[in-house]
C-alpha cells in the first residue's frame, strides 16, 4: 500500500487564557497521518482531542507549532485561504450533527457547494447523489428535525462528502446515537475510508468503537499524546461494506415518512 | 458565493423570522414614507409657488421707461446717453426689444382713468389694456367667469368683481366676501357698457418734437360688450395703477387715449409710450435682458432678486423637511442594526456551521449585508408607496379645505421620478450602512466558539 503524508502536526500547542489560568488544551503534540489511514483520537473529556481536531480542520490556529495538511502549512494561510481549505480539503461531521434547521436535507447538503460557487443544476444533482449514497434519497425535502438522529448524521455525512474532501474529520460522530445506529454510521464512515480512500480522523471516547473500526489509535491526556498504536482490524467479523449495503440501510423508525 | 445564492439565502433567512423582519421593514417604510411625504410636499409647494409667481409676472417682467421722462427726477447714475439724447419709447423701440434673445413679448402699458356708463349711471374708474397673451400666463384670468377676449382688437371688456358689484349697485359688507361671482356674471355677461375718453390726436403744428404741446384732445365714446368677470386682482408688475376694467390691449392702443400719468409732455409723438412691459421666457435671463435694454438707452427695472431668494427659501425648506424625514429613517436604521445583531445571536450556531463547512468571512458578511439590503429595498419600495399615498391624502384634504374656503384647488404635492428612485436608493444605502457593523461582527465570529455554544 503506497502512502503519502496527509496530516503532519509538529509540536503543536493550543493554549487558552481563562481568567487567570492558562489552559493547555493541546500541549506539544507531534503526529503524522498517512493518506488513507483511519485514525481514532481517544481520551477523556478535556484531554484535548477535539481541540486538536479543530486545529487540523483549520477552525482554530495553534499557539505554537505547525499543522501541515497535504503540503499546506495552515499557519501560513490567510482567513480567506483557510475558508477555502475547509471547503475543499476537509469534510466535517459533529456529535450534534450541525445541520441547519431551517433548510431541507437537500439544501443542507448543497450548502457547501454554494460557497464553492458550483452551478445550480450540477449542485442539485450532486447533492441528490450524495444523499442517495447515504440512503436518504427519499427524504430530500425533509427538514432535519423531522428525521431521526441516525438519519441526521447520515445527512451530515452526505454534506461532508459533497466537495470530495481528502480528509474526513469526525468529532464523536456516534455520541448522540444509540449503539445500533452508531454502528451504521461507523460502517458508512469506513466505507468512505475504504472505497474512496479518504483519510479519516475521528475523535471518540469509546474504546470499543475505535478498536473495531480504526487502523490506528492515538490516546491523548491533558493535551499530550500518551499512546499511538496501530490496530489490526483485518480479522474483524464485519466485511468490507459494499455500496449495496450502504444503499439499503437497516430499517429504523421514521416519523411521518413513507 | 454567487450573488444569486447570497440573495436566495438572505431571503430565506428573512422569511425564517418573518415577524421580526417585517417589523423592521415596516420601520424603514415609515422612515422612507415620512421622507417622501415631506419632500413631496416641499417640492409641490415650491412648484405651486413658482407657477403662481411665474404667472404673476413679477419675476419674468422688465418694465421699460424712456429716460426722457426721468429728467430732473433721479440722479444720473446709469450709464448711457443723457436723458435728452435718450431715444423715444415708440413702436420701433418695441420691435427692437422683441428681437433681444429671451424676450417673449413687449407691449406698451395702456392705462387711463375714464368715465364708464352702465344702465345710464356713470362710474369713474381706471381702465387698463391687457395683452392677449395674458389668457395663458396671468393667473388673474384663470378663474374668469364668461370668457376671455375673443381677439386682441375686439370691442370687449372684462370687469373686476368689485367693479361689477358697483355697477349692479351691490355694496358688500366690509370684511365679507359672500357675493357669488357666478350670479354677478349671469346679470352682466353679454350686456354693454359705454366708456367716455379723451383721444389724443396729433395737431398739424406738431411736426417738430421740440414743440411740447402740439396735440389736440377730442372727446369720444365707445360701446363695449361685457364678456368676462374676474375675482382676482389682475394688477401686477405689468402696471402701476390699479385697474378694474380691462380691455384688449390692441383695442385700447387704437383708442389713442390721452394718458393722465405722463410726467412730461415732451414725448408728444402720438406713437411713443409712457412705459412698456417686456415679458421674458426665463426669469434667469432677466438681468441680461435688462442690461441689453439699458444699452439701448432706456430705463429698465425688475424684481429679479426675489426669485433667487424664493429659491433659496425653498432650498432651505426642502433641506429642513429632508432632515426631518431622514430622522425617521435614522431611527429605522437603528432598528436594522438591532434586528441583525439579534439575528447574529440567534444564528450564532448557524454561522459557526457555515464557517466549519467552508464559508469564508466574505460569504457570511455578504449574507448579512444582503439581508440588510433586502430590508432596505422592500422598506424603500413600500415606504415610497406609503409616502405617495399620504402626500396624496394631504393634497386631497387640503383641496377640500380650499374649496370650502372658496379658493381654487391647487396641487401642493408632487412626487417626481427622481424622488422615487433616490428615496429607494437612500433607503438601501442607509440599510447597508446599518448592516455594516452586524455583518462584520458575524463575519469575525469564531467558529469554534460558535459551535460550542448550545
Amino acid at each position: 500500500m503506497h502512502t503519502s503524508l496527509a496530516v503532519r502536526a509538529e509540536n503543536v500547542s493550543r493554549h487558552y487564557q481563562m481568567g487567570e489560568a492558562l489552559v493547555r488544551a493541546v500541549d506539544g503534540i507531534s503526529i503524522d497521518i498517512e493518506a488513507g489511514e483511519f485514525v481514532a483520537l481517544l481520551g477523556a473529556s478535556g484531554s484535548g482531542k477535539s481541540s486538536l481536531l479543530n486545529l487540523v480542520a483549520g477552525l482554530d490556529r495553534p499557539t505554537s507549532g505547525a499543522v501541515t495538511v497535504h503540503g499546506n502549512n495552515l499557519a501560513a494561510l490567510s482567513r480567506e485561504q483557510l475558508a477555502r481549505y475547509r471547503l475543499h480539503t476537509v469534510g466535517m461531521v459533529f456529535q450534534s450533527f450541525n445541520l441547519i434547521p431551517s433548510m431541507s436535507l437537500l439544501e443542507n447538503v448543497e450548502l457547501p457547494m454554494r460557497f464553492a460557487e458550483v452551478d445550480r443544476r450540477e449542485r442539485s444533482a450532486l447533492a441528490r447523489q450524495s444523499l442517495d449514497r447515504v440512503g436518504l434519497g427519499g427524504r430530500l425535502s425533509h427538514r432535519p428535525m423531522e428525521l431521526s438522529g441516525g438519519e441526521q448524521q447520515r445527512a451530515s455525512l452526505a454534506r461532508a462528502l459533497i466537495n470530495r474532501p481528502k480528509l474526513l474529520l469526525a468529532d464523536e460522530p456516534t455520541g448522540n446515537l444509540d449503539s445500533r445506529t452508531g454502528v451504521e454510521i461507523m460502517d458508512l464512515i469506513r466505507s468512505f475510508n475504504q472505497s474512496l480512500g479518504m483519510t479519516v480522523l475521528m475523535v471518540t471516547h469509546e474504546q470499543a468503537l475505535a478498536e473495531k473500526y480504526a487502523g490506528r489509535m492515538v490516546h491523548l491526556a491533558d493535551g499530550k499524546l500518551v499512546e499511538d498504536m496501530s490496530n489490526d482490524i483485518s480479522n474483524d467479523a464485519v466485511p468490507t461494506i459494499s455500496s449495496a449495503a450502504v444503499a439499503a440501510p437497516t430499517p429504523e423508525p421514521r416519523g411521518g415518512a413513507q | 458565493m454567487k450573488l444569486y445564492d447570497v440573495s436566495e439565502l438572505a431571503i430565506r433567512n428573512l422569511r425564517e423570522s418573518i415577524f421580526r423582519n417585517s417589523l423592521t421593514t415596516i420601520g424603514i417604510s415609515v422612515g422612507v414614507a415620512s421622507l417622501v411625504t415631506m419632500l413631496s410636499l416641499g417640492i409641490g409647494l415650491q412648484q405651486l409657488a413658482s407657477r403662481r409667481l411665474q404667472k404673476s409676472g413679477l419675476f419674468d417682467t422688465v418694465v421699460v421707461t424712456s429716460r426722457r421722462d426721468l429728467r430732473n427726477f433721479r440722479e444720473q447714475r446709469e450709464e448711457g446717453p443723457t436723458p435728452a439724447e435718450s431715444p423715444s419709447l415708440d413702436e420701433l423701440a418695441r420691435k427692437k426689444i422683441v428681437l433681444i434673445p429671451g424676450v417673449v413679448e413687449a407691449y406698451p402699458d395702456i392705462r387711463f382713468v375714464t368715465d364708464v356708463r352702465f344702465d345710464g349711471k356713470p362710474h369713474l374708474t381706471t381702465v387698463a389694456g391687457v395683452p392677449f397673451s395674458a389668457k395663458n400666463n396671468n393667473d388673474a384670468f384663470d378663474g374668469v367667469q364668461g370668457s376671455f377676449f375673443s381677439s386682441d382688437a375686439a370691442a370687449e371688456v372684462i370687469l373686476q368683481k368689485l367693479f361689477a358689484e358697483e355697477l349692479l349697485g351691490i355694496t358688500p359688507k366690509p370684511g365679507t366676501d359672500t357675493t357669488n361671482i357666478a350670479e354677478l356674471a349671469k346679470s352682466l355677461l353679454g350686456k354693454e357698457l359705454t366708456i367716455s375718453y379723451a383721444e389724443r390726436t396729433a395737431s398739424p403744428s406738431s411736426s417738430t418734437a421740440t414743440d411740447s404741446a402740439a396735440y389736440s384732445v377730442v372727446s369720444r365714446q365707445q360701446a363695449l360688450k361685457i364678456v368676462g368677470l374676474t375675482d382676482l386682482d389682475p394688477d401686477s408688475m405689468r402696471g402701476m395703477a390699479r385697474a378694474r376694467v380691462f380691455l384688449p390691449l390692441k383695442f385700447a392702443q387704437d383708442l389713442h387715449v390721452m394718458q393722465s400719468n405722463l410726467r412730461d409732455t415732451s414725448a408728444s409723438d402720438a406713437s411713443s409710450y409712457t412705459s412698456m412691459s417686456v415679458r421674458v421666457k426665463n426669469p434667469n435671463q432677466v438681468p441680461a435682458i435688462e442690461d441689453a435694454i439699458k444699452k439701448m438707452g432706456f430705463s429698465a427695472f425688475s424684481i429679479v432678486d426675489a426669485t433667487r431668494s424664493m429659491r433659496q427659501f425653498f432650498a432651505v425648506l426642502d433641506g429642513f423637511l429632508a432632515i426631518f424625514g431622514s430622522l425617521a429613517l435614522a431611527v429605522a436604521s437603528i432598528g436594522i442594526v438591532n434586528t441583525l445583531v439579534m439575528a447574529i445571536l440567534e444564528r450564532r450556531r448557524e454561522i459557526g456551521i457555515m464557517k466549519a463547512i467552508g464559508a469564508s468571512d466574505a460569504d457570511v458578511r455578504g449574507l448579512f449585508f444582503a439581508e440588510a439590503g433586502a430590508m432596505g429595498l422592500v422598506g424603500g419600495a413600500v415606504g415610497v408607496t406609503l409616502g405617495w399615498t399620504i402626500g396624496r391624502l394631504i393634497n386631497f384634504g387640503m383641496n377640500i379645505y380650499l374649496q370650502r374656503q372658496n379658493f381654487p384647488s391647487a396641487q401642493i404635492w408632487s412626487v417626481p421620478l427622481w424622488l422615487v428612485l433616490s428615496a429607494i436608493v437612500f433607503s438601501i444605502v442607509v440599510s447597508l450602512l446599518a448592516g455594516l457593523y452586524p455583518a462584520s461582527r458575524a463575519a469575525r465570529l469564531d467558529p469554534v466558539q460558535a459551535l460550542r455554544y448550545e
